[in-house]
């Protein structure tokens, strides 16, 4: 209410890409359990015998849970370019520094065992 | 012309509109201010992704060199109160977002009902973390002068593991990089604690705050920001229940 007021008596307020989304709990409750089975999945895929890929597989649903979390919990999905933009950033220094990182770590010894 | 005084005062006026009183001057716009405010939580958020990045990078790199060690010293950890914990801190989450959807609809009670379950279930979060710590205290597995490695040189002297997961015994120079395995366990599980301690006391401000009313009159930013904090911390377990509790079962 107070906010379309706003709108009105703005209008460059108006031709802000972000007016404040509310997400309805129907969407929280539907990734609440998605997460809850998720989580009961990756436990049961610890008792299979991957080897490999068992942290693999162990990552790749951390890395959708986590997805999840921050694009509805977190709202990303209905936030400002700017914020989306923020986080891709902030995910993407993170990748290469800890990718870097390790691939120097595990290939010192390449060849020499 | 522009400098007769009546035009200008006009001016002023047009430049100092109305606006609510949360709302600071130097912004536009209510949602100009909340824009800036999220975007600078979530550079705080960043600072907090590469602090935490690099201890996943230590463990990552330190698993690789000392895997036995690494795996069977993981093999100590209780899956079952892991697991327990991961449902704990997501059901949090779930009653955070719930907190911010009830502040947004100004919903007072409501809002104060999800602080109070968000603030329980870290509590039990904590709780259950208090259990594992208190067991691998009793086991000597906190590193340091008391550390003991008779889990790991002779896995059958520690019957309730050995019955799960019959550990071969180790080489004491590569028994010995256990302790660098609980170091890191607690190093981040310890920072993940403190994490949430911190979050529990601005919680338990806030249920004081909303019950007064604080949040519930169309200003949200501070519990959207909170939340935000929240479910990070929350993403952090994301990771950390597979990296220590999963991944070595079978190894």
């Amino acid at each position: 209410m107070s906010e379309q007021k706003q709108n009105a008596a703005h209008p460059e307020a108006a031709h802000g890409e972000h007016e404040h989304h509310i997400t309805p709990p129907g969407v929280y409750i539907v990734i609440f359990l998605t997460l809850l089975a998720f989580t009961a999945l990756t436990v049961g895929a610890s008792y299979i015998e991957m080897n490999i890929f068992n942290p693999v597989v162990a990552l790749a649903i951390g890395v959708i849970k986590a997805t999840l979390v921050v694009l509805f919990f977190m709202g990303v999905k209905y936030s400002t370019k700017l914020t989306k933009l923020t986080v891709f950033a902030g995910l993407f220094t993170f990748m290469a520094l800890i990718g870097m990182t390790l691939a120097d770590y595990f290939s010192r010894a390449w060849g020499r065992w | 012309m522009s400098d007769s005084p009546a035009i200008a005062n006009g001016a002023a006026v047009a430049e100092h509109h109305e606006h609510p009183p949360y709302q600071r001057h130097h912004f536009e716009s209510v949602e100009q201010q909340a824009d800036t405010t999220n975007f600078a939580m979530w550079l705080f958020l960043l600072t907090e992704i590469m602090f935490f990045g690099g201890l996943f990078t230590a463990y990552l790199i330190l698993r690789n060199w000392y895997y036995p060690a690494f795996v069977e010293a993981s093999h100590q950890l209780n899956i079952f109160w892991g697991t327990a914990n991961t449902a704990v801190l997501i059901s949090s989450s779930f009653t955070m977002a719930m907190g911010v959807w009830s502040a947004e609809m100004r919903k007072k009670g409501t809002l104060v009902l999800c602080l109070v379950l968000t603030f329980i279930l870290g509590l039990v979060f904590l709780g259950i973390k208090t259990i594992e710590y208190k067991e691998k205290i009793e086991k000597h597995h906190v590193p340091g002068f008391h550390y003991s490695l008779q889990s790991f040189t002779n896995p059958a002297s520690d019957p309730e593991i050995y019955k799960e997961y019959h550990d071969q015994p180790m080489a004491l120079d590569m028994a010995r990089h256990t302790e660098l395995y609980f170091f890191l366990y607690f190093a981040m599980t310890g920072m993940h604690a403190l994490h949430m301690i911190i979050g529990i006391a601005i919680l338990g401000f806030m249920i004081f705050r909303a019950r007064a009313g604080a949040y519930t009159t169309g200003h949200v930013t501070f519990v959207e920001n909170f939340g935000l904090y929240w479910h990070f911390v929350d993403i952090i377990w994301i990771f950390l229940f597979p990296l220590l509790y999963l991944i070595s079962r079978h190894q």
